[in-house]
C-alpha cells in the first residue's frame, strides 16, 4: 500500500518536471497552440464576446413587465395609475385605451431593452468600450471601458450614458445615467424617472453562460433600489448565429393600429 | 349561426387560456379566451410585419353577406421557427381559419391556425415556439 502511494507521487512529480521542461523549451510553439484554442473556445477571462440569448425565451421576452419591484413613491404611483395606460401587466387596460410609446415604434430605451423582448444580442468588445449590439428594433449601445466618469448632468438620451469596469476577472459591472423618462421599464408600465441609476451585472459562470443582474435605483418612483432581472441565464449561441432583423416599422405598426387595434377597441 | 363555420364555439380550457403568456404589448383583454371559430375564407391579404403578422381574408355568413376578417399572430421572427414565410398566404388562397374572436363581435381575432390549400396546417399562435 505504502509502496503504491510513494511510487505514484514519485510518477507525479516526475510528470511536472517533464511538463515544465518541455514548456520551457518549447515557449513559443506553445503560445501559438494557446492562441489557436483561444480563438476555438473564448477564455473566461474578462471575455463576453459573443452572441448571447436568454435560456428561458419567455423569460427574456417578459411580456407581463418585471415579475417584482419595490413599492411606488407618491409620484411612481401616479404616473404608474394615471398616465401610463400598458396592454399587459397588473394595470393592464383595453387596447384602444393603450398608450405604450412601442405601439407607434418610440424605442424601446434603456433598460426596457433588458426587460421586455430580450433576445440574442451581440457583445463585442474594442480597448475602450464594449457594444452590444440587439436584435430587437436593431440597435446598439456603447458601454466606455476606457475609465471615464459618468457624465454629473446628462442629457436624456434613449438609451443613457454607460460606463463599465470588471469587478473581477468574471464579472463585468455597467453603470448607467441618464434615461429618457418617456421610456418604460417593462410591458406592463412601470416607470422611471431621468435621475434613474442602472446597474447591469455580467457574471460569466462558465464559457456558455452568463447571469444577468439588472438593479434600478430611481428614489423619484421608488421607495427603495430593487431588482428588474435577478441572475437571468444566458446562453452563448454559436458565432455564426445570424441575429434577425426586427423592426417596428411606423407604417407598418400604423396598418396594425387600424386593421386589429381600432375594431377591438369598439 | 353561419353557414360556412365548420365548427364553431368550442369551449377551451380557462386555466389553460390564461397561463399561456402572449408575446405582445397588448395582452388578451380584447378576444375571447374561450371560444373558437372556424371558417372558410379566401385570403384577401397577408402582412408579413412587425409588431405583428395579420391575415385578411373574407368570409361568407349564412345570409350569404361576406364578412372581411382580420387575424393576428406574432412578430415576423417567431412566426418563422413556426415554419411560416412571407409567401405562406396568397392573395386568393381558399383557407380554413380557426380564429379566437374578440369580445365585441367586431370581426378581428387571434389565428390559431389555418389549413393551406395543399392541406397542410400551420399553427399560429404557438408561444412555446420562439
Amino acid at each position: 500500500m505504502l509502496e503504491r502511494f510513494v511510487s505514484r507521487v514519485i510518477g507525479g512529480v516526475a510528470m511536472l518536471a517533464l511538463c515544465a521542461s518541455t514548456r520551457a523549451q518549447t515557449s513559443l510553439p506553445q503560445q501559438s497552440t494557446v492562441e489557436k484554442t483561444h480563438r476555438a473556445a473564448p477564455t473566461l477571462r474578462r471575455d463576453l464576446s459573443g452572441i448571447w440569448a436568454p435560456e428561458d425565451t419567455m423569460e427574456g421576452i417578459s411580456p407581463r413587465g418585471v415579475k417584482s419591484h419595490a413599492p411606488f413613491t407618491a409620484l411612481g404611483a401616479d404616473i404608474a395609475n394615471n398616465v401610463f395606460k400598458p396592454g399587459d401587466g397588473p394595470r393592464k387596460v383595453p387596447i384602444g385605451l393603450v398608450n405604450d410609446p412601442l405601439d407607434s415604434c418610440d424605442p424601446a430605451g434603456f433598460p426596457r431593452n433588458l426587460l421586455f423582448e430580450l433576445r440574442p444580442f451581440q457583445v463585442v468588445q474594442t480597448p475602450n468600450k464594449v457594444l452590444m449590439l440587439y436584435q430587437y428594433q436593431q440597435v446598439w449601445r456603447v458601454i466606455w471601458t476606457d475609465g471615464r466618469e459618468l457624465p454629473k448632468d446628462p442629457d436624456p438620451r434613449w438609451y443613457g450614458y454607460s460606463v463599465g469596469k470588471w469587478a473581477d476577472d468574471s464579472t463585468f459591472v455597467v453603470e448607467t445615467v441618464g434615461m429618457d423618462e418617456r421610456t418604460w421599464l417593462d410591458n406592463a408600465g412601470d416607470p422611471h424617472s431621468s435621475d434613474m441609476r442602472v446597474e447591469e451585472r455580467y457574471h460569466r459562470v462558465d464559457r456558455d453562460t452568463l447571469e444577468l443582474t439588472v438593479k434600478i435605483d430611481d428614489p423619484k418612483i421608488y421607495t427603495e433600489p430593487w431588482l428588474a432581472r435577478d441572475k437571468l441565464r444566458l446562453k452563448l449561441l454559436p458565432d455564426n448565429t445570424e441575429i434577425m432583423e426586427m423592426i417596428c416599422a411606423p407604417s407598418e405598426a400604423e396598418q396594425y393600429k387600424k386593421t386589429m387595434a381600432a375594431p377591438l377597441s369598439k | 349561426m353561419r353557414n360556412k363555420l365548420l365548427g364553431v364555439f368550442v369551449a377551451l380550457v380557462c386555466s389553460l387560456a390564461i397561463s399561456i403568456p402572449l408575446p405582445a404589448h397588448h395582452g388578451t383583454a380584447g378576444y375571447d379566451m374561450e371560444k373558437e371559430l372556424v371558417m372558410k375564407g379566401t385570403v384577401t391579404e397577408w402582412l408579413w410585419a412587425n409588431p405583428h403578422c395579420f391575415l385578411k381574408y373574407d368570409t361568407t355568413n349564412d345570409s350569404g353577406a361576406v364578412e372581411h376578417w382580420a387575424a393576428e399572430v406574432s412578430n415576423p421572427i417567431d412566426m418563422t421557427k413556426r415554419g411560416w414565410t412571407k409567401h405562406t398566404l396568397n392573395v386568393g388562397d381558399q383557407v380554413t381559419v380557426t380564429v379566437r374572436p374578440a369580445k365585441n363581435g367586431a370581426p378581428v381575432g387571434q389565428l390559431l391556425k389555418v389549413v393551406l390549400p395543399n392541406g397542410q396546417t400551420l399553427i399560429g399562435w404557438n408561444p412555446a415556439v420562439r
